[in-house]
């Protein structure tokens, strides 16, 4: 009983989480971050019962109030489910740690809505992932895209103008995603992601199915920044505050990629509509695409954090290739590199956001030198960058390993050849970047780390990486394997 | 799941949310991209209350005299989705409000061109 309850009771813990940091941080300000960093803590326990329960035992499926499916609303909680909401919480605690010290700096005074924020959109985001209805995933979808907007606008006052400009994107996506869902549901008349593909064979060649699967795929792929939709993002992360950069850069993108991955191989089966429209190949190749305007663009920015957001355009379009090819090795290089972005990411945004707290500064060309003032931060930084650009043994070389082999199974050499081409775009400028810290005089500048918890999630991102890096194929084998849809499990 | 309503409502569907649309994209003023972003989801909305209508069909209330025939109620799911759906669009036009009013005190304009002159000119 405890185990069918456990997804419904993380929902559950974010949501009184919220209540109590409001109640409390309205009471003693000093109350917000100790209530909501115990709530993350307890939500991370939870995920990762949750992961080990899945791992063990199979799929846990928690009918909302006693309705069973199809009729009532169930959480679902695969392995892949248990899998990303287990990333959402280990970022969640290391970004929690960073902002007791960071957001009482940058805003200060507004602790409490601002972790209040935070943990509605944690709320938002693991419900995403545990539910197992096409319409309780949109509801999810908006809770934390609301809570992003806010947290979006935090920051200086550019910050508002992208929030509010991310705001219409975003409410345009996810009103596509739902017009996706009432044609599913018109053509077969439930909502429960199980039940609606048990009963979408019959129905392959209907057009009214492909139109779906196009605005399904259009509306989340707008939220996931898929070129040429990811224009809201490069200024949404710059002018945001680092914190929510950190939160928001490493795990909402990821999420949305997840939704498409449930979408395209758990509701719709992909090969039967491939038939009809080749979702994969245009998926494919729309991210091959935005790998090259990702990294280009981002050799081309002087401010640091407008070059990891494009940045990050570049390695969400990873996924998306990932996706699109859908061998099975390439499945896996998507779903390892959710996971593997997400670690790299937050660790260079929570170095961005310590720079600018401790020095003031933000353009490349002002990190000259750093290196030796901050060597905690930019330990982790260069580990987190040797990543992005994929060397072994970090994380960031398996995930684009498994992406290529991928590729080849697939016979898709060009897609390879992009794949493997970004990694020299990236190593320019990140190279670069690297040079200037360590190379280049620090000229009349006296710097030094940041406090113990701004340091510590940096520390232990950067040690993740070389670990998730040495144990992938512990992690390959035992948990996003047996996650995938079972067509695709088998590696050949 | 039957169309009752015939073609011209999903033709009037289709129409408002281009006019959503045109809005969004094409308006300068944010507040009239706002309204467009409404109009769309007033589109979407409209989208399912007209996709669980059933000519000759009443409301989703057990009537004796009806008895237990599904084609006699309309489709109640759609409804009861689209509350939801209302209540987060009032919810995103509430946030979105809230940012306007920052915006307009700090750069004292809505005009999106001009904005961004300004944000590139601050970055």
């Amino acid at each position: 009983m405890i185990e069918s309850n456990l997804p419904v009771a993380i929902a559950v813990v974010l949501l009184f989480g919220t209540l109590a940091v409001v109640s409390l941080g309205e009471w003693r300000r000093g109350l917000a971050w100790p209530a909501a960093f115990v709530t993350i803590l307890v939500f991370a326990a939870m995920s990762v019962a949750l992961l080990l329960i899945v791992m063990r035992r199979g799929p846990v499926r928690a009918p909302i109030a006693g309705w069973a499916a199809p009729i009532g609303i169930e959480f679902v909680v695969d392995g892949l489910g248990a899998f990303v909401v287990t990333v959402i919480a280990g970022i969640a605690v290391l970004v929690a740690l960073y902002a007791r010290e960071a957001v009482g700096r940058e805003t200060p005074g507004r602790e409490t809505p601002f972790f209040a924020m935070f943990l509605v959109l944690l709320l938002g985001l693991a419900g995403i992932v545990l539910t197992g209805d096409l319409f309780n995933l949109y509801v999810f979808l908006e809770i934390a895209s609301l809570a992003g907007y806010s947290l979006m606008a935090v920051g200086d006052a550019r910050a508002v103008v992208s929030s509010f400009r991310y705001l219409i994107m975003g409410t345009l996506g996810a009103s596509l995603y739902l017009l996706g869902v009432g044609f599913l549901y018109t053509l077969t008349g439930s909502l429960n992601m199980a039940d609606v593909a048990a009963r979408l064979p019959e129905l392959a060649s209907n057009p009214a199915l492909l139109v779906s699967v196009a605005m399904m795929v259009g509306g989340v792929g707008l939220k996931m920044a898929l070129f040429p939709m990811h224009l809201w993002l490069p200024d949404a992360y710059t002018y945001a505050s680092s914190t929510t950069t950190a939160i928001v850069a490493p795990v909402m993108t990821k999420v949305s990629a997840y939704v498409v991955i449930r979408m395209l191989f758990f509701v719709y089966d992909l090969e039967l509509v491939s038939r009809e429209l080749p979702v994969g190949t245009i998926l494919a190749w729309l991210s091959a695409a935005g790998i090259v305007v990702g990294s280009v663009m981002a050799i081309a920015q002087t401010d640091a954090k407008r070059m990891l957001a494009y940045s990050s355009v570049a390695q969400v379009a990873y996924i998306g290739v990932g996706i699109g090819l859908a061998s099975p090795l390439a499945l896996v290089g998507a779903v390892l590199h959710i996971l593997n972005h997400a670690a790299m990411k937050c660790c260079l945004f929570l170095v961005t956001g310590g720079v600018t707290l401790q020095t003031g500064r933000r353009s490349i060309a002002e990190y000259a030198g750093l290196g030796r003032l901050m060597p905690w931060t930019f330990a982790g930084f260069t580990l987190a960058a040797l990543a992005m650009v994929g060397i072994p043994p970090t994380n960031g070389f398996f995930s684009k390993w498994y992406l290529v082999l991928g590729g080849i199974q697939a016979g898709e050499w060009a897609l390879v050849a992009v794949v493997v081409a970004s990694s020299a775009l990236t190593a320019v400028y990140f190279f670069r970047l690297l040079e200037l810290i360590y190379a280049a005089p620090a000229e009349g500048l006296t710097a030094s780390d940041p406090g113990l918890g701004m340091r510590l999630p940096v520390v232990a991102l950067g040690v993740g990486v070389l670990v998730l890096g040495l144990g992938n194929a512990w992690f390959v084998t035992h948990v996003i394997q047996p996650s995938l849809p079972g067509a695709l499990r088998a590696i050949t | 799941m039957e169309i009752g309503a015939g073609q011209s409502a999903y033709t009037f569907t289709v129409l408002l949310m281009l006019i959503g649309l045109y809005g969004m994209v094409l308006k300068r003023n944010l507040v009239k991209k706002l309204i467009g972003m409404n109009v769309f989801q007033a589109a979407v909305i409209l989208f399912f209350i007209v996709q669980g209508y059933k000519s000759g069909a009443t409301v989703p209330i057990y009537d004796p005299a009806l008895g237990t025939a599904p084609e006699r109620y309309i489709n109640p799911i759609p409804h009861g989705l689209m509350l939801t759906a209302i209540v987060v669009s009032v919810a995103t036009t509430g946030v979105a409000l809230a940012l306007l009013i920052r915006v307009h005190r700090h750069f004292g304009t809505l005009d999106e061109p001009a904005l961004l002159i300004q944000l590139r000119k601050d970055g």
